[in-house]
């Protein structure tokens, strides 16, 4: 069971930006600057002319962790990895890290996004998980 | 090197300290509990309520337990306050007292009670830890959904801060090559600590392989690399420093004290993952004494998750950074007898989780030369006390005598 984000006028590029395999992040459009999470002025140049735009989907995994406690009734274990995606230092998204077993996971793996389709009441959701570059090699599922 | 008339909690001192009753699950009213302390350490001090006249708490009212907020302690002693604050908002737990400092520098108020009360233990009793995780909000009464800043990352199942605390420390191990043998030497010696002092929630002994052996909660995380729930309060009276000569007990005397944050406050968007933002903090202490690392004779140093302490042995200059690991190596050099006795009442970890506050009483504790079987030898002189983790952190410099 995946606790789903509540959608809203901030948020919908991200979370919904998977139906057409999309992953989708706030940029200025003066500077080029991405902002995550989404804000109203860009931090490097404070211009206001911001708007959503899709990234390549590909990362590194900047660090990770096997969880193996219980949380939330999910299967276990699983792969929460913090993945540095490639077009900005240090802009990293919280994740899973699917598609492989959890002990070959690796700082420094190359990751590409992988969107996992979540149908609700209050909207669609398609999570972006990251999985090694290549495709999926074992059974491994994230938090699901 | 900030001017010395301006380093105002210099004309501080901890006058008073207090702690209530403290155990896993009391089943006790936290009001009380509070209460309990900080009458315990109004009368530690030698003052009488009356004289009392600021309060100061972390983090006020909220939905994960809190003892208390401080509007329901002010009424309940009939306070007269010249100032008062609460909030979850600042430079992690030490923030308040941080705060009262500045009150009492400014002359807001002589006598500030300072307090932090946590009724964890019997909240999770109620309903099991992992109905804690950092909540969610509910749509219409079907499965909450995530909101906030748990909206970036509940919906992956990273629900607790020992996640993302365990991803720090992966990526510190990563970089610098620490081992979980050395990560376990925070949890050893809180242990070891633990067992001298009669409040501490663990006092059994625990070996290497206990703790290797005890169940693996998050990568690299196990069991006792997290703090243990508890109830109790603890709570401190700040006073202007010419007013503590006059009191019972001899003043422990405020040196200097850090909030800085200059990194973003997020546990995923730091400009470092292996640098604790509390450096910020630190080096902002450091430049307000003229004292250095190397005159610190204990360290209180959070532990809510060991490898906090780690991080925080480096970001105050107690070791090199990136070497904290060589430097609990053994565990000798932060053992009581050591030359940089850490957590001696036995940390969050096996004394129980009073969320910051246990930290600044140990050293107060020490500094007085009343830790009885737990007492650092030799008189320490000097305390480093830090609380807090991910970018909620503050630190405290504290010197023996008015």
């Amino acid at each position: 069971m995946r606790i789903l984000p509540e959608l809203n006028d901030k948020n919908r590029h991200f979370w919904q930006g998977g139906q057409e395999g999309r992953l989708v992040l706030l940029r200025c459009r003066r500077c080029g600057y991405y902002l995550h999470p989404p804000s109203p002025i860009c931090p490097r140049d404070r211009s206001t002319d911001i708007g959503p735009e899709a990234v390549s989907g590909l990362g590194t995994v900047a660090s990770f962790t096997v969880n193996h406690h219980p949380w939330l009734p999910v299967p276990l274990p699983y792969v929460i990895g913090l993945v540095e995606l490639a077009e900005q230092p240090a802009l990293r998204l919280t994740t899973d890290i699917v598609g492989c077993e959890p002990d070959d996971v690796r700082i420094g793996m190359e990751v590409s996004v992988v969107f996992e389709h979540h149908a609700d009441p209050d909207g669609d959701v398609w999570l972006p998980l990251f999985e090694p570059v290549g495709g999926a090699v074992g059974g491994s599922s994230g938090a699901g | 090197m900030a001017r010395a008339e301006d380093v105002v909690e210099r004309r501080c001192a901890i006058t008073g300290i207090g702690q209530s009753e403290i155990g896993r699950r009391l089943g006790r009213d936290p009001l009380e509990l509070t209460l309990e302390a900080c009458l315990a350490a109004v009368d530690d001090a030698g003052l009488t309520l009356a004289d009392v006249d600021g309060l100061s708490t972390y983090p006020g009212p909220m939905a994960v337990p809190s003892g208390a907020g401080a509007y329901e302690v002010i009424d309940a002693l009939r306070l007269n306050v010249g100032w008062y604050d609460s909030g979850v908002e600042t430079s992690g737990q030490l923030g308040s007292v941080i705060k009262a400092c500045l009150a009492v520098g400014a002359g807001l108020a002589d006598h500030v009670i300072c307090f932090r009360s946590v009724w964890e233990g019997s909240a999770q009793g109620a309903g099991g830890r992992a109905s804690l995780g950092p909540g969610g909000s509910g749509t219409g009464g079907g499965i909450p959904k995530a909101t906030g800043i748990t909206e970036w990352s509940l919906p992956f199942g990273s629900a607790s801060p020992a996640n993302w605390v365990a991803m720090f420390a992966q990526a510190h191990m990563h970089r610098y090559g620490t081992t979980e043998e050395q990560l376990a030497q925070v949890a050893l010696n809180a242990r070891r600590n633990a067992a001298r002092n009669p409040k501490a929630i663990y006092r059994d002994p625990m070996t290497l392989e206990d703790y290797l052996g005890a169940r693996m909660i998050t990568t690299p995380l196990r069991l006792f690399d997290c703090d243990v729930p508890c109830d109790g309060a603890t709570a401190f009276v700040v006073s202007r420093r010419e007013l503590a000569g006059d009191l019972r007990q001899p003043p422990v005397a405020v040196e200097a004290m850090g909030s800085a944050m200059h990194d973003r406050p997020s546990w995923d968007q730091v400009a470092d993952l292996t640098r604790l933002v509390g450096a910020d903090a630190a080096t902002q202490m450091w430049s307000r004494t003229s004292l250095t690392p190397a005159d610190v004779d204990v360290a209180e140093i959070y532990d809510g998750f060991s490898y906090l302490t780690m991080l925080w042995l480096e970001a105050i200059g107690l070791c090199p950074v990136g070497e904290s690991g060589p430097f609990i190596e053994g565990g000798e050099r932060i053992a009581l007898d050591g030359p940089l006795p850490l957590n001696t009442q036995g940390g969050q970890l096996s004394g129980g989780r009073l969320h910051g506050y246990g930290f600044l009483h140990e050293a107060v504790v020490q500094l007085r030369g009343d830790g009885g079987e737990r007492q650092v030898p030799g008189r320490p002189q000097v305390a480093a006390v830090a609380a807090g983790g991910g970018y909620t952190c503050g630190c405290m410099l504290l010197t023996a005598g008015g």
